[in-house]
């Protein structure tokens, strides 16, 4: 039982590692770049996850000083990943502008296609 | 003003390359470059002047008190990386109009020098701050940059090379941002400075040591660690002449220097060398790349792409220090750091210019290239003296320290391994030697001729600099020294 609470308790940390793995898995795994992509994105988004959940204090209110209230909530991890929501988007972007180019260029985004055409890449 | 300097440092590129972004000829772009680079040269040489005589300085980012504010905090490590990236940047500026003129369209060439400009402001602001969020802020800038230089490419093998980065690239920040993540859940602070303070008291040790395994992993990726550098050689293989240039000589340090403050500053060596096999591990990677991306190096018919291997190698002797973790092997790792910088630039920038002037670098193009460019592949010519370790030339320098480490540690087949590994640079070196002097020019060749001043200057400096700093160390190997006494003196 024990373990079973353990587990349970802590859920949204099972949900940050699962969507970790899978989104790493899915950048080594997938040939289209576009896949690639998504799965960067997914493993970006569990970390945002990672940073968001410790900061939520149990029966924390929100942090605006009030007499009535003594626990809050932290608010540095939401600054934190707004930052870093704002990097994800431009390295979407970048990598997408990049895949684009790519298939104007070389006609394919298939990894497998494209390493066939090139052996020195 | 003089208290200003370390914001100054970081927001005169960032602002010269808003500027840029907006200017319509690449000239224009390319002088408000130069005049930035200069600028942010100057103040690093005032901040470094300042370490010196004062002691370390700490700067509150908009007047917020650290460890709640975001802290700049320089000290002789940084102060030395912020000089080395910013003298690298100024000095090759010059070469830039002519190699950038003809190898970028006119209309992308202010983008491509807002890049640059932006690329600088992230590596001089991962050298300067003491934030560990700001920091992955800065490493994201620089990096994103850095895939758009890249991409910039002539070759349409830029762009798969920029897109393979890419994804490299963000997994090792998004694993600093788990390492950071980590950190700040066990110790409630993101201030390095602060977190240092903090971790005598933890006791969750399990996640200390996950957070220092996702910082290395993901600090690794960015340096080009020996397994983790595939991204590495296309990247500069494919990279315009100009970008390679300033990349080989200031990206990867930074990372390096990443590496060293996380390891000896925040971590402490007690923690990272005595209870876990990281020294071990860093030791048979250094190893590995030394040998490894020599060998790999001889084999390569593209002399960018071989001096790109040739890279990896080098920053296993700079890793290899570091795992040596004492004082001599560590200033050895450090001092390689600017040392490695100088003879890289030399070398990508006698590249630029052949490049410059017959349109390529593959090795069956340079026949008798050195009879007909002899200043530009005398410059080729000291830098590969100096990768080899000659004595005279600041190779020796950074290898007679690293071999005194491994003698201290009782490592003295490390010794060999030094010496085993500089005569494969002799290989791959004397094979490019060996074509541009001792065959007979043809082709595109026939034609080629040094470059003019401006891009010859750069070369010249920077072969100088591999000279003077091979006989006088007092300034490179000084500095490198009291920066290792430093670390290793929070040994806890």
């Amino acid at each position: 039982m024990q373990i079973l609470e353990t587990i349970v308790g802590h859920y949204n940390q099972w949900i940050t590692v699962f969507l970790m793995v899978s989104g790493l898995y899915i950048v080594i795994a997938r040939g289209n770049m576009v896949k690639k992509l998504v799965g960067l994105s997914i493993f970006q988004t569990s970390v945002y996850l990672l940073y968001l959940s410790p900061g939520k204090i149990l029966g924390g209110t929100a942090p605006i000083i009030d007499p009535n209230y003594t626990v809050y909530s932290n608010p540095l991890p939401h600054v934190l990943i707004l930052t870093a929501i704002v990097v994800g988007v431009g390295t979407l972007a970048l990598g997408l502008a990049l895949v684009v180019r790519i298939n104007e260029e070389f006609g394919t985004i298939e990894e497998d296609e494209l390493f066939g055409k090139d052996d020195d890449i | 003003m003089m208290t200003q300097l370390p914001a100054l440092q970081v927001v005169i590129p960032l602002l010269a390359s808003l500027f840029c972004a907006f200017m319509k000829r690449g000239t224009v772009a390319w002088a408000l470059s130069l005049v930035a680079s200069w600028a942010v040269l100057v103040v690093s040489i005032l901040i470094l002047q300042q370490v010196l005589e004062s002691g370390p300085i700490s700067y509150a980012m908009g007047g917020w008190e650290p460890p709640f504010g975001i802290e700049y905090y320089v000290d002789k490590l940084n102060a030395f990386v912020l000089l080395l990236v910013s003298g690298v940047g100024a000095i090759i500026m010059p070469f830039a109009k002519r190699s950038v003129g003809t190898e970028i369209h006119s209309t992308r060439q202010p983008y491509f020098y807002t890049m640059y400009l932006l690329c600088l402001c992230g590596l001089l602001g991962i050298a300067i701050t003491g934030d560990a969020f700001n920091i992955f802020v800065f490493l994201e800038v620089s990096s994103l940059a850095t895939y758009a230089m890249v991409a910039m490419g002539k070759d349409k093998r830029a762009l798969l090379a920029a897109f393979q980065y890419l994804i490299i690239g963000t997994i090792g920040a998004t694993f600093y941002v788990i390492g950071t993540g980590l950190l700040y859940t066990v110790t409630g602070s993101l201030n390095l400075v602060d977190i240092a303070g903090q971790l005598d008291s933890v006791n969750n040790t399990r996640a200390l040591v996950t957070s220092l395994a996702f910082l290395t992993v993901g600090i690794s990726l960015k340096l080009a660690l020996f397994p983790l550098h595939v991204w590495l050689p296309n990247a500069y293989a494919y990279a315009p002449s100009f970008a390679t240039v300033f990349l080989a000589a200031t990206a990867t340090k930074v990372a390096i220097y990443l590496l060293i403050r996380f390891f000896f500053s925040v971590f402490g060596a007690g923690l990272v060398f005595q209870s876990l096999p990281v020294s071990e591990i860093l030791l048979i990677l250094s190893v590995v790349a030394m040998f490894g991306a020599s060998i790999v190096a001889i084999f390569q018919e593209d002399i960018k792409r071989m001096l790109a291997y040739s890279s990896v190698a080098q920053i296993g002797y700079i890793t290899l220090g570091i795992a040596l973790a004492n004082s001599n092997g560590l200033s050895g790792g450090i001092v390689h750091i600017f040392n490695h910088a100088i003879m890289k630039a030399a070398f990508f920038l006698a590249l630029g210019a052949v490049f410059y002037r017959i349109g390529s670098v593959h090795i069956d193009h340079l026949a008798g290239i050195g009879r007909r460019m002899p200043i530009t592949m005398m410059g080729f010519v000291i830098a590969g003296m100096s990768i080899v370790g000659v004595p005279g030339t600041v190779g020796f320098i950074s290898k007679w320290y690293l071999a005194a480490g491994a003698f201290e540690n009782g490592q003295w087949w490390l010794v060999f391994a030094i010496m085993i590994s500089s005569l494969l640079a002799v290989i791959y070196v004397g094979r490019v030697v060996e074509v541009a002097w001792f065959r007979d020019p043809s082709g595109a060749t026939l034609e080629a001729r040094d470059p003019p001043p401006a891009m010859l200057l750069p070369i010249l400096i920077f072969c100088a600099a591999s000279i003077y700093f091979g006989i006088d160390t007092t300034l490179t190997a000084g500095i490198a020294s009291q920066a290792a006494e430093l670390l290793l003196g929070g040994l806890r």
